[in-house]
Order: C-alpha cells, then structure tokens, then sequence
C-alpha cells in the first residue's frame, strides 16, 4: 500500500518536472528568438549586397563580403579603421584605469573602517542622482582649459582621462559584492601577518574576480558606447570615435551611401565586446568554495 | 517552521553595530591648536615647519612647496578669476576701438605714446562661460587647498606628539610603510576623489551656476547673474515661448520621467531575475548556451542596437514591411507616431536592452549564495518555494538593493535610449518636448538645440531634487543601508 502511494506520489513529481522542464525550454526558446533577432538581422544587413536603404525582405537576397572591405578600405568620406583603433585604446586604457579605481573604493568601503567612509558613500549617492548631461558641456571647457581638444592625441587623451576620472563613484555594486565576503577572511589574513594592502590584493582581489570581470566589461563598454560626451568633445571627425562614425553613417546625407556598411560597421564594434562576454562565462563559478570553514 | 530559523539564525550573525561615525583619530584639528606647541601652531601659517622642526625634512618640504604653489598661483591667477564671479559679463557687446599693444588709445591723442600708428581692432563681448568656469574652478582650488593645509597642521601636531613619545617622529619609510596599511583608504580614495571632484563635482557645479544666470540664445556669450528668475519661469503657467517652458508641460514630461523609470526598473529586475532561475533550473541543460544567446545584446553596443532597432520599426522599416507582406497589418503600425505606441515601444526595447545585464549580475549573486544557508533551510525542512521566498529572494534584495535604486537613478537620467530610439517622438506642435522626452532629453534639447542653458540647468536641478527625494527615501529604509554587515 504505502509503496503504491510513493510510487505514485514519485511519478507525479516525475510528470510535473517533465512539464516544467518543457516549459522552461519552450520560454527560453522564444525569448532567445526575441533576442537574437535584431542581431541576425545587423548581421545579415552587413553581407548585403543590396546596399541601398530599407531593404524590403528580412534576409538579404544577395551575399558580398564588400561592405567589410569598403569600410576600411574607402577613407575618403570616414576612416572607420582610424576611429576603431583610437576607440579601442581609449577602451582598453579606461577599462584599466576604473577598474582599479572601483575596487579601491569599494575595498576602503567595504572592509576598512574611517572617519570620511559614510561621508563619501553619501556623496557618491547623491552625486549619481544629477543628470550628467548638465556636465557635458562644462567638460569640455574644462578640458579646453587644459588644452586636451586641440590635437588628435589631446582629444585621446582628454577622453580617457574623462571617461575614467569619475568612475570611483560607481563603486555600489562592487562594494555589494565584497560585503558578502565573510569578514573572517581578512581576519584570518591580518594574523598571518598581512598589511590592509595584501589583504586587499590577496585576499579579496582572487575572490572578487566574477565581479571584476563584469567591472572591467562595464568599464570596457563605456567608451564605445558613449555618445553624447563624445560628440561634446570630438568637434572634428579626426577624433571622431566609433560610436560617433556609425552615427554619421545614418544621417541623412550618408545613410543612402552607407546603410549596409553602418550594419558591417556595428558587427566590427561587437567583436571585441562579444570576445569579452565569453570570456565572462568561462569565469561564472563559485569562486569562493571553501575559504571558511565552520 | 523554517523561515523563523533562517532569520532567527541571520539574527544571531549581525555583529554588534559599529558606528562609522564614531572612528576619531586622536590627531584632530582643534586638538592641535589646542595642545600643539608653537611650532605646530605656526605650521598653520608656514605649513610643514613643525615637520622640519621634528626632523620629517621631507614631509615638511612638501608641505611647504605646495603652500608656495598655492600662492604664487592664487596672486598670479586666483583673485582675478574670483573677482570675476561677481560680475560675469562686464562687456555684453561686441565694440571696436583703437588700440596700441592691446591697450586702449588714451583720450584726444592721435598715435601711440612710442609714436606708432594705432591699429583698430574689434572687442569681443566678455564671454561669461569662461569668466564663470575659472571663478568656480579657484573655488575648488581654495578647498582642495584647505584641506591640505589641516593635515599639514594635522601632521605636525603627530610628529609633536610622537616625538615627544618615542624620541623622534615616524621617519618617511615608516610614513611610506603606513599608507599600505592602515592608511591604505588615503592611498587607494585619494585618485578616485581626485577625478571625481574634477570631472563630476566641478562641472555639476559650474551648471548649476547657469540655471542662475541669464545665459539663452539672447544672452550669449555675455550674461549675468539673473536670480531665480529661470525658476520662476519654469513654474509659471504661462511659461516662456521664447525659453520654450510653462508648468504644464513640466509636469507632463516629469510624470512620464517617473512612470518610465519606474517600471524601466522593476520590470527588467523581476523579468531578468525569473530569467536567470529558469536558466539555473536544476532540468535545463546547456546553461551557458542559454546565457551566451542573451549575452548576443550585450555584444552589440547599446547604442548600435538602438539604432537599428530604430531602424527596424520606421515606417518603410523591415518590421512594418514584414507584417505586410505576411498580410497581418494593412498600414504601418504607428511605432513612434502614437505617443502609447512609443511609450510601449521604449520600455520595451529598453527591457531587452537590459534584461541580459540582469541575468548575468543575477546569475553571479545567486552562486554567492553562502552554501550553508541553504544546508541549514533544508534541514530545517524548507521547500524549493519556502527556500526561494525566505533564502534567495532576501539575498537578492539585501545585495542588489542599492543596485536597484542606482538603476532607477539612472532609468531617470537614460538619456541614450530615448534620444537614440524615439528622439521624445511625437512631439506636439509647439512643444519644446515630445510625449516620451525624459528630463533629461528635454533638458539636452533645451540647452543643445535651444541654446538655453539657463533654463536647462534648472531642469536638471528639478530634476535632481525629484531624484533626491525619491531615493534617499526609499535607501535610508532599505536594510541594506541600516543593516549593511546584516548578512555577514
């Protein structure tokens, strides 16, 4: 009797794990289409050989590789090859230089304990409320000021130093992270005679990694996608980054011209933002199993 | 049963509550006028004297080198830039006038006092931006500078202190040594402080400053301090055609701010959550195939896939070509023409512009989750429902509670996903903003596209002030902020 009862009681459990299950792919199924499908359509747009505008059909009728060749081969219009490289060393460069700033403050936030901690973390609070647009245009004085709008090295230059000098103050998800980390840790490090700073570097820099990874991509991403500060900044299309060439792509004097091109443009812009997700993936994984025990 | 031993047991974890507060270095300013000697009371005239008395030569020259860099410039360039903030704009038009080496011809002469013929120039107009940039850049100066002269005075009364306690004062290794470690926070904020206060404070300040000025397209580059008369426009009902604002549609464009920022944040945290435990659900395979497909959005910058998007959904666009020629739709669907469509139409291609970042930072907290947590709920006899309600869903709020409100700070402030997608379209004729302006559009369109900057920083004050509110409210209760080491 009571092993009919289990048994029955085991296969509804089964049936009803089975529906889930179906169900669940079923959502993901669609949702996955829902995401992916302005991307195939970028990507497809990209190999069009019909380059005019608005296109009629979904898929391209006709495949070329030459919108790829002609964007970095045709410079007379925009020199999409030159804007490329000077975003991608803003990025890399930027994405150093925040990173190291938000694990600062979030670690001084996080772990150590002084007078201006609560200050700052108010301030950072209130500071993030103000539209940064109203900045926009006192940035540019300032760094007119300091004769970084001139040159096409000075823009580079003024650029990284913008996007990365404020970057401490997002430190709010990082800190969150690191006030999981149990306190023993650093305790337990103190003893064995480490200073705060490799505490920092040793203790909690190894376990934050998850979070550093999805820091630096943040921090990676904001100088590609960055559009208003840049177009402040960059008067001239020598300076121009990226994000500003694509945008010229579509206005209306190029956009007959360069409609598949701005699609071969935006599938450039991915790939080294596609490289960095999957390197986020691989590091998904409980990285602190064990530190404590009981 | 289980959830009262789960808390119970978080409660039994809270360590007693350190006030932050209450860290006081013994070393403070009025104590060191009030015990120092006099050499470490005349380091607050000539900074690091009592650090050289005591034998700290390096830090005492420091100190004083960056006292003698503060006053060359303050004499050179300081007292005429802050003399300027009074008056921003002396020369409102432009003028022309005789001139011999840049100065004015004196009245009735004819030549140069050297007998050279006067060259007739044009006078530009003051430009006030640039008077009002560098009065309230020296203002920073003057704080930044005050600052460094009370841990000068600060720093003597220590070397006081200690010498008079074991001899002789800290040497510059020991100094160096000690800023690794327990001063670690001086050395690790002070970049990051630095670069906010000049690249975020400073210009936030310098804007702010306009909404007080009369800098439109009528006052430029000359203006000056107009009071808050800006502020009385924006609040008045007939507002100013010319500066483009009344009441009415300040209300209307601030109302829709909050709506959107509103369900912009709590619709992609819950969908984006629901997402990431169906993507950990223990049946369903390929986990990081399933991530790698949501992170395609992530891959495509922001503001190319609002681009296309924006595309996509024109008139001529493929998504109304599509439908008709499967012979769904008779006329193009009104994407950004009707002012419901578009507002449906942001928030949801902000949904799928947001959602992967979710399930991803979701994605990373969830296998943060301390393991005993869950061993101890499940001892306790807790189902999958009770564990998730009572185990994971408090985790998640107490981690990403001050996500949550950063993210709804910066829904209000998405400037790039309503400029680049709908551009505030429809806009109603006349408007100065259109049915899905933001703020913070309306703003950019104000000051950009309008050249009027005062009203536009008053904007983005209200709009600052609306924000304000709104999150030190709900922050100051969530338990993240009274409760911070709670789940430790």
């Amino acid at each position: 009797m009571s092993e009919t009862i289990s048994g029955e009681v085991h296969g509804s459990l089964k049936a009803r794990r089975i529906t889930g299950d179906v169900i669940a792919y079923i959502f993901l199924i669609v949702m996955s289409i829902i995401w992916l499908v302005p991307v195939v359509w970028v990507l497809a747009e990209s190999f069009n050989k019909n380059t005019a505008a608005f296109t009629t059909t979904f898929f391209p009728t006709e495949y070329t590789f030459n919108n790829y060749v002609l964007l970095f081969t045709d410079t007379n219009v925009l020199n999409f090859g030159a804007m490329f490289l000077r975003t991608l060393i803003i990025a890399i460069v930027v994405c150093v230089i925040s990173v190291f700033f938000v694990l600062s403050v979030a670690y001084c936030m996080s772990r150590l304990r002084f007078k201006m901690r609560r200050p700052f973390m108010n301030f950072a609070l209130i500071l993030g409320m103000f539209p940064g647009i109203m900045a926009v245009v006192a940035i540019y004085f300032i760094l007119k000021a300091m004769g970084l709008t001139e040159s096409s090295l000075g823009t580079m230059i003024g650029l990284i130093v913008v996007y990365s000098a404020g970057s401490g103050a997002g430190f709010y998800v990082m800190k969150g992270f690191m006030d999981t980390i149990p306190f023993s840790l650093d305790e337990a490090a103190t003893l064995d005679g480490c200073t705060k700073w490799q505490v920092f570097t040793k203790v909690i820099l190894p376990v934050t990694k998850p979070m550093v990874v999805y820091q630096a991509i943040t921090a990676f991403l904001g100088p590609w996608l960055d559009f208003i500060l840049a177009r402040a900044i960059c008067r001239t299309q020598e300076n121009y980054t990226v994000a500003l060439g694509l945008w010229q792509m579509l206005q209306k004097e190029y956009i007959s011209r360069f409609y598949a091109r701005f699609a071969a443009g935006a599938i450039c812009v991915s790939i080294p933002i596609a490289i960095l997700v999957i390197i986020t993936q691989r590091l998904y994984q409980s990285s602190m199993g064990g530190a404590v025990k009981g | 049963m289980a959830d009262v031993a789960v808390s119970a047991n978080a409660k039994k974890r809270k360590p007693a509550k350190r006030k932050a507060g209450s860290v006081q270095s013994p070393y403070s300013l009025p104590t060191a006028f009030a015990k120092g000697d006099v050499f470490t009371r005349a380091s607050a005239v000539v900074m690091g004297l009592g650090n050289i008395v005591r034998g700290q030569f390096v830090k005492g020259a420091i100190f004083l080198l960056i006292e003698a860099t503060f006053i060359f410039l303050f004499i050179k360039n300081g007292i005429a830039s802050l003399a300027g903030l009074g008056n921003l704009g002396p020369v409102t038009e432009q003028s022309q006038e005789w001139l011999c080496d840049g100065q004015p011809l004196a009245d009735g002469q004819l030549v140069c006092p050297d007998g050279s013929n006067p060259v007739f120039e044009n006078l530009p107009a003051t430009n006030s931006v640039v008077v009002l940039l560098y009065g309230v850049a020296w203002v920073f100066i003057i704080g930044f500078f005050i600052v460094l002269w009370a841990s000068a005075v600060k720093s003597a009364y220590k070397a006081q202190v200690l010498a008079t306690k074991n001899g002789k004062p800290p040497t510059i290794t020991e100094d160096f040594k000690d800023l690794f470690d327990n001063r670690v926070h001086n050395t690790l904020m002070s970049l990051p402080t630095l670069g906010i206060f000049v690249f975020t404070v400073l210009p936030l300040v310098f804007m702010m400053a306009m909404a007080f000025t009369s800098f439109d397209r009528n006052h430029n580059p000359a203006f000056n301090w107009a009071g808050f008369d800006n502020f009385a426009t924006v609040f008045s009902r007939t507002g100013s055609i010319e500066l483009g604002v009344n009441l009415g549609l300040f209300v209307r464009v601030l109302i829709w701010t909050l709506v959107w920022a509103f369900l912009a944040t709590f619709l992609n945290f819950f969908l984006g959550m629901f997402m990431a435990m169906i993507i950990l659900r223990k049946g369903v395979k390929a986990k990081g195939l399933w991530r790698a497909c949501f992170s395609m959005s992530i891959a495509v910058p922001q503001f190319v896939s609002l681009l296309a998007i924006n595309l996509m959904l024109q008139p001529q666009g493929i998504v109304n070509q599509t439908l008709q020629s499967w012979g769904w739709i008779d006329s193009a669907l009104p994407f950004f023409t009707d002012q419901w469509w578009a507002r449906s139409v942001v928030i949801i291609v902000n949904l799928w512009v947001g959602i992967p970042y979710t399930i991803m930072q979701i994605t990373g907290i969830l296998q943060n989750v301390p393991a005993e947590i869950y061993e101890a709920s499940k001892i306790d006899g807790a189902n999958g429902w009770q564990t998730y309600v009572n185990v994971t869903m408090p985790y998640i709020f107490f981690v990403m509670t001050p996500y949550l409100i950063t993210t709804f700070t910066a829904n209000v402030n998405n400037f790039n996903v309503i400029y680049l997608l709908s551009n505030g379209a429809p806009t109603p004729v006349g408007d100065s903003a259109g049915q899905t302006d933001l703020l913070i559009t309306w703003l950019y369109k104000l000051t950009v596209d309008r050249y009027n900057y005062n009203v536009g920083a008053v904007i983005g004050i209200l709009t600052f002030v609306v924000l304000a509110a709104v999150a030190l409210i709900t922050y100051r209760r969530s338990g993240s902020y009274q409760n911070e080491e709670g789940f430790r």
